[in-house]
């Protein structure tokens, strides 16, 4: 299933995946897409599965240190389920080896934390234009 | 060992979190050599390292300086769980920013966050500890980094 149209305009499905629950609720606050509707947020990348099985998202922000399941497995499996799937890493993790490692696996963009709210929306404008 | 020119990364990274994060830059002071134990805030997030480097990587903070960093965050919740989250939080952005200087076999675990002013912080014996003062508008918090 691909995004939606509604009123004339695509609509994204997104799915915040991040271990903190501040930063979830940030990424959800800061986002100013009214193309974009948060369908589901998950703490680790298990959960992360789950959620993207029963809402069917178009977008996934995806943390990488996370318990369970981390952000680089959970990629790889999300993209074996649905490879039209948007995903935008948002870490901590610095290096450039770790950010070819999650485009390897099938990410779109990388967004280094701490991030400013006009550098979340820069990175999520790439991904749904 | 960890050298005392290694430190910059984490300097650089806690002064990064404060601008970005808390949009206000805090003041980093020297940073010294642990002697001893280190008297902690009310709630230290805890990163264990490990790969090409070893050790643990701490952030401690007073509940009155993540109260106001929640607030600059447009937080409303102070929860103790929320508290836990945060101080775990700003350990992991600090620690894994450092990986831009020590590269991918610097792993970092989640966060583990210990409360209370004795907490059982993980320390290997003839391992340095550099602590990194940081004050950010009245209040004062530390990192801590104790590495191979």
């Amino acid at each position: 299933m691909g995004a939606a149209e509604s009123s004339g305009r695509r609509q994204f499905r997104l799915l915040i995946v991040d271990d903190s629950n501040i930063m979830r609720r940030r990424i959800e606050r800061s986002q100013r897409f009214e193309e974009l509707e948060v369908v589901g947020t998950a703490g680790d990348g298990l959960e992360a599965l789950e959620l993207a099985r029963r809402t069917d998202p178009d977008l996934v922000t995806m943390d990488l240190t996370m318990p369970q399941m981390d952000g680089i497995e959970c990629i790889s499996r999300l993209i074996a389920m649905k490879p039209s799937l948007r995903i935008l890493v948002i870490s901590a993790l610095s290096d450039k080896a770790t950010a070819v490692q999650a485009m390897e696996q099938g990410a779109n963009g990388f967004l280094h934390k701490p991030f400013t709210d006009r550098q979340l929306n820069d990175a999520i404008a790439e991904l749904i234009s | 060992m960890l050298r005392e020119e290694e430190l910059k990364t984490f300097v650089d990274g806690t002064t990064r979190y404060f601008e970005v994060a808390a949009q206000q830059p805090a003041t980093i002071g020297s940073p010294y050599l642990l002697e001893g134990d280190l008297a902690v805030h009310d709630y230290t997030g805890v990163i264990s390292v490990s790969g090409k480097r070893e050790g643990v990587v701490y952030f401690t903070a007073p509940r009155a300086m993540l109260t106001v960093l929640l607030m600059k965050m447009q937080e409303s919740d102070f929860s103790h769980e929320n508290m836990r989250d945060l101080v775990g939080e700003v350990a992991n952005t600090i620690s894994g920013n450092a990986r831009k200087d020590f590269g991918h076999d610097f792993v970092i675990s989640v966060p583990s966050v210990l409360t209370g002013d004795k907490p059982e912080i993980p320390r290997k014996a003839g391992m340095r500890s550099f602590v990194i003062p940081i004050n950010w508008r009245s209040h004062s918090a530390k990192l801590v980094v104790s590495l191979t």
